[in-house]
Parts: structure tokens; sequence; C-alpha cells
């Protein structure tokens, strides 16, 4: 990246990319990806909401395995009664019971062949007596349910006290248990956002590439430029062009708390920040890391899409090529999303030290973990790596952008002789 | 490499450059892809402020040279100079370059794009923005300044590209089959703006495969054939390659002045065609009169750089050449 000795001599990289980088920003500015991009983070809210929307529906109209009762008139009686004072204070412990069968005295029931018939929400059937029930059910419903019914039974045989001493309450904010599990959640959720926004981001700057290359301008670009610049210019433009999304939409909610008195709960589409757990960093470190984070692991994997981008032709090609990636990418994300249950143990040091799961891995412990340092070292180390990946992935740029010539011999060469640069017929 | 041209292969270029200093020179570049020889030994020598063609047809090799000789891709072999600098990109701002593939950028406006391949090539943007304005005045695009690309007509847009290829004011001009695509209107605009270009100094060096642009245009050609360049020089030189034909009519069919005529001389209607003598026409015109012959009419036709070509590169070369010419119009 040296600057120009001659004034007659090319752009030194740095200015290059600079004009590659100004003519993609407003490119994008204006066009419609950018308003995809503004869309972006709602889609994973939209898609939470409907699925959990209908989830809730799903749930509401499937009917709950019961427990039939078929036991003489007074019994039956009896054991409704019971769970009726039960129920409430056990809240969801209990499975619902209904009446099977009132059996006249002498009669027999055949539980075996009410179940075989699979006739209704019947998951189990109690016969005998209070006293002496029996519970007729599959083998892991009767370890679930046996408890229930004999606490069931023993209130109607009032073997237990007939009232239940008051229980004053007295409300918390949190405590341990829940401030882990909401930090918990943040990370995850943070991980998620982040996620979907670099891969939504590196596939548009390798769409921008096709489209360079469709336009038939890169020869134009690589005559006058170093490639380097045009990979660099690319890679930092649709960065620029992230950095004004997220700025936008800070703009976006803290225009609407400030002055349009809509409550930061409704501006986070219903999410109450007063509810959510503090990050372990404290909420202004964890958004500056989150940023910090989202950068490096854009650089990251945008910096691996253009270099694959470099090798397609076609948007087809592209397609094939980054698909391994993003299924690869998904991956690191599961791993990521694992190693949260796992800090300061060897998975989550792996997560943090691999440089396509370290942002994640890293947003993560911002949320859980107090301790700064850390960040501090891994966004070196993530820099560092961010520093070798452009310097690989804009030589491999560099010598395969501008290769052309017969298909059928490009197609027959190895991965390893396209990834060593081996130059191809022009 | 294989020239033919006396005892140095450049030796036609070699006259040129001990009067004009050269904005390109080329020893044996050779260039190899996957094992396959692309250009083998490509020598080329271009007078600064001359028109420049490199003739060949497609898969020749045209445009794998002129990438060498911009940086675009560097050489396996052989040595480059342009405009004195041994690496093309310390002159990169003194080029202009148009590939065969032309490519703009669909959203952009006209005089946006002009602006950007000069930004390319170190103008700053505002003052590319004026000169972009300005050109597309000069050239009878003004109307169309602010419109997006994608709302010029094919035409339109490749003038644009080609006055960003012009907008940095460039001492070298390097076009890759410029006149592909064009109508015959605006290929008789083109051949207009690149006599201009050279009337003013610059120089300019173009690839194609139709022979009337480089025959009308050129000062000098490369002739280019399967990587290789067995002709580089003046045009006037190409076309010497072949005798050039005589063509008489005699009022008397036969007689002994018959005996005078070359052995090549074959009767085609009316009329003897055959090779000037290298003796000249003067004996062979006492030899008529002495015999008398009787004259009607004598014609001394030079050949065209289309035989010159077939001369020079070969039957196939030539039917190549044809098949791309006819395509093309």
């Amino acid at each position: 990246m040296s600057m120009p000795r001659d004034p007659a001599g090319r752009l030194s990289t740095l200015q290059a990319a600079f004009v590659v980088a100004r003519r993609d920003f407003t490119a994008i500015l204006l066009s419609r990806y950018f308003i995809f991009f503004l869309l972006g983070p709602l889609l994973p809210i939209l898609f939470a909401g409907l699925a959990g929307g209908v989830g809730r529906q799903v749930a509401e109209q499937t009917a709950q395995p019961e427990i039939g009762i078929a036991m003489q008139a007074a019994d039956v009686d009896r054991m409704l009664a019971a769970y009726d004072r039960l129920a409430p204070r056990l809240g969801g412990g209990l499975p619902p019971m209904v009446e099977l069968k009132r059996l006249a005295p002498g009669e027999s029931f055949d539980a075996h062949a009410v179940l075989a018939a699979r006739s209704g929400n019947i998951a189990a059937v109690v016969t005998g007596t209070p006293s002496a029930p029996e519970l007729t059910a599959t083998k892991e419903r009767l370890e679930w349910w046996n408890g229930s019914v004999a606490l069931v039974s023993a209130m109607a045989l009032e073997k237990q006290p007939t009232s239940f001493p008051p229980v004053r309450r007295s409300v918390v904010a949190t405590s341990g248990a829940n401030q882990t599990r909401g930090r918990m959640t943040t990370a995850q959720s943070g991980q998620t956002l982040l996620f979907i926004v670099i891969v939504f981001l590196a596939g548009m700057v390798l769409s921008t590439l096709v489209e360079e290359k469709a336009n038939k301008i890169i020869e134009v670009l690589a005559a006058a430029i170093p490639m380097e610049a045009v990979f660099l210019g690319k890679l930092f433009a649709m960065l620029a062009v992230s950095l004004v999304g997220v700025l936008i939409w800070a703009l976006a909610i803290g225009g609407l708390v400030s002055f349009a008195g809509v409550s930061s709960s409704m501006a986070l589409g219903g999410v109450d920040v007063s509810n959510l757990p503090t990050p372990g960093v404290g909420w202004p470190l964890f958004l500056l890391f989150g940023v910090a984070y989202f950068s490096m692991g854009y650089l990251l994997l945008g910096s691996i899409f253009l270099a694959i981008g470099s090798m397609a032709k076609t948007v087809r090609e592209v397609q094939t090529l980054s698909m391994p990636v993003t299924m690869f990418q998904v991956l690191v994300f599961l791993f990521c999303s694992y190693a949260l249950t796992q800090t300061g143990k060897p998975l989550e040091l792996a997560a943090i030290v691999f440089p396509l799961s370290s942002p994640f891995a890293m947003l993560g412990r911002a949320a859980i973990e107090e301790s700064v340092w850390p960040h501090i070292a891994a966004l070196a180390w993530q820099g560092f790596c961010v520093a070798v990946f452009i310097k690989l992935g804009s030589g491999l740029f560099r010598r395969r952008v501008m290769q052309s010539g017969p298909q059928h011999r490009r197609q027959r060469r190895s991965l390893l002789a396209i990834v060593r640069g081996r130059p191809a017929a022009a | 490499m294989k020239i033919e041209l006396g005892e140095s292969p450049l030796s036609d270029n070699v006259g040129v450059q001990a009067s004009r200093p050269l904005a390109i020179e080329a020893h044996g570049l050779v260039k190899r892809f996957d094992g396959t020889l692309a250009v083998d030994g490509v020598d080329i020598a271009v007078p600064e402020g001359s028109i420049y063609g490199i003739l060949g047809p497609n898969g020749a090799g045209k445009t794998t040279t002129l990438r060498m000789l911009l940086g675009i891709i560097d050489p396996d072999e052989g040595t480059r100079r342009i405009l004195g600098h041994e690496r093309p990109h310390d002159v990169a701002r003194l080029i202009g370059y148009l590939p065969e593939e032309r490519g703009l950028y669909p959203s952009m406006k006209a005089y946006e794009a002009i602006a950007f391949m000069g930004a390319l090539r170190g103008v700053p943007l505002k003052e590319g923005r004026e000169r972009g304005r300005e050109l597309l005045e000069n050239h009878g695009l003004g109307f169309a300044a602010e419109r997006q690309i994608r709302q010029l007509s094919k035409g339109m847009a490749q003038t644009v590209q080609l006055l960003g290829t012009l907008v940095h004011k460039p001492k070298l001009v390097v076009f890759d089959e410029p006149f592909s695509g064009l109508d015959a209107l605006n290929q008789g605009k083109l051949e207009k703006m690149i006599r201009g270009l050279a009337a003013e100094g610059t120089t300019v060096i173009f690839s194609t495969h139709v022979i009337a642009h480089a025959e009308r245009l050129c000062e000098q050609i490369a002739i280019i054939a399967g990587g290789k360049v067995p002709f580089a020089g003046r045009v006037d030189v190409a076309r010497d390659r072949i005798p050039a034909q005589v063509r008489l009519e005699t009022h008397s069919t036969d007689g002994p002045w018959r005996a005078a005529l070359p052995a090549d001389a074959r009767r085609e209607g009316d009329y003897w065609l055959f090779s000037l003598p290298e003796s000249g026409i003067e004996p062979l015109l006492r030899a008529l009169i002495e015999g008398e012959a009787g004259i009607l009419s004598l014609s001394i036709e030079r050949a065209g750089l289309h035989d010159a070509f077939v001369a020079i590169a070969g039957e196939a070369a030539a039917r190549a050449l044809d098949g791309e010419e006819e395509t093309a119009r």
C-alpha cells in the first residue's frame, strides 16, 4: 500500500480504494439494497413474533393429554373434587383429570381396551378406589403421573390438611439465577443479530462484485488501479454503509423515544430495556464491543466472500462457491452458541481463538462476563486476523479476478490450484 | 518469434525509432495460461504520436498482448517499456484504456461515469465532472449528461466510455477492438476521433480484426496470429510483401512479345495478369513495344492489406479474420 512516487503513476492502493469505496458507498446508499439492509434487523423480530404467535396458537389448540377416571360414582366425585382443590395450587403440575365412567357396584372396567381404542385425548386411566388406585398408561406417563394420582387420591381420602396456610408474597426484580439466564438470553440474541447482519452484508458485498463483473467494468478498474484497492474499497464501502444503517437505527429509536414520546419499550418493538439484564461489561461497553465485533466479523467473512467472488464468473458460480462458506458459518454460529454454556472451558477458548467464531464468542462473553481486558486482547487478535485475511483475500482476488478464457480448462483445475492462484487463460 | 523483415525482426520499427521516440517498446513477450502458450515472443515498437494497429483474428493473442502492455497481467518472459518506463503502472495516469468488453455502472449518470473513470486516473472528482460535461457537450451528447447509463443507447454508452478513457488527457490511448458493436456512422466518428488524437500528438494503439480500419487509420501494424507476430511495421511495407500486380491489355493476342511476359502471367478475360517483375516495368514495356503487342492498357496495382495479411499470417488466419469481419458487418 505504497504512495505513488511518480505523479504520472497510478493511485496508491489507499487512494484507489477510496475512489472505489466512494462510488460503492454512494451507489449502495441510494439503492434498494440499503432499504433491505435497514429492514434486515426487523426480519428476525418479525419471524420470532410470527413463530411465537403461531406456536402459541398451536399450543392452545392442541388438547392436553388427560387422565380418565373410571371408578364408582362416589369415588369419581371425590377424586374430581380433590383435583379441583389441588389444581389451582399446583399450577401446571397436575395433568387434567376427567370423568371417564361412573361404574356401578361390582362393575369392572377394561382400561387397556380404552387406551387401545385411542379415542379422545385420554393418555391414562385411573381405576380402583381412592384408597387403592390403579393407574394404566405407557411406561413414561406412569413415571410422570404416578405421584400426581397418589396426591389426588390422598386428598380424596382427606388424609392431608383441608386448608392451606396463606403465603405472603414479596416480589424482587431479579435474582442470581434470573440474571444469569437473562444475560445468556442477551448473549444469544446478540450473537444471532450479529450473525444475520454479517452474513447479509457479506452476501451484499459479494453481489456488488458480481455486478461489477456483469457490468464488465472490472477490466477498466484493473487497468487503472491496483486490484487490491478494488477489494479494499468494496469491503470498506459496505462496512461504512452498514455503520450508516446502524446510525440510522439508533437515531430513529432515539428520536422516537426523545421527541415522539414513545416509550423505549415500544420503540424497541415491545422489549422493555429496564427489564433487560445488564450485560456483564455494562450496556455502553456491550454496544461498543458489539460494533467492534460486528466490524471484525464482517471484514473476516467479507474477505472470504470477495475472494470467492473473484473466482466466479457468473452469479450461479458465486452461489455454488459461497454456499459451503455460508453453511460453514452457520456451523460456526451454532458452535459459538454452544460455547456460551462452556464459559472458561477449552471449548469456549477454541471459539475465541478461531478467527471466524471469535467475534461471536466474544460478544457472548461480553454479555455474560464482567472482565474487559479479554476483549482488548481478542480485538487485537481479530484485528491481526483481519489484516491476514485481507492480505490473502486481496492477493487471491488480484490473481483471479481478471482471468478469463476457456471455461473447460479451468473447470478441470483443482481447488488447490485455484487457491494457489495459478493463472488461467486470458 | 518469426519476423521476416530483413536482418532485424524489428528492422522497420528500428528505422522509425531512429526518427521518433517510442511510446511502446516490447521485446519477446510470452504469456502462458495453464501451459497453453497464448502469446509467443511478441515484439512491438510503437512510435510516439502514431496510430498503431494490432491486426489478427479472435484468439490470436491481441487482448493478452494489450493487457501485458498495460500491466493488467505480467508477461512470463520478455520486457516492455511504456512511455519510457519499464513498469506500466508508473505511467498509469498517462494511459487511457478502452477494453473490448465495455462496461459502465448502469445507475451512474453519463457525466458521473466519465468523472469516475477520471478519478481512477487521478483526476479530482469535481474537475472530472466538469470535464465530463464538457466532453459530452463537445461530442454532441450534452443532452445526455444527466441521464443514467441504462437510459442511453448502446452507441451513446460506448461513446461515454470512450470519453471516460480520454478524460484525464492521456498521452497513450489503448483501444481493444474499439469498432466492434458500433454502427457505420459511429465507426466513422471514432475513426475521426482517433485521427484527431494522433494529430494532437497522442499515441493510439488499437486492436482489430477488421482490416479496413487498420488500413485506413494506421501508419504501422502488427499482424498477430496464433500468439506470434509474423510482421510488425509500416503498412506499406506489409503491402510490399506481395509484389504489385500488372494488368495488361493488348491488341494482339499472340506473338514473339509473349516471351517477355513473366512466368506467372495468366490470362483472365481480355487481360494478362502477372506480378511486377523485380527488374521493373520498363524492360517489359520495351519488349512489348518492340514485339508489336499493341498495348491497349497497362496498370500496376499494389496489393491490399488483406492480400498482405494472407501472405504473412496464412490462409487459415485470413479465413478466420474474414469470418469475423462478416459477423461484425
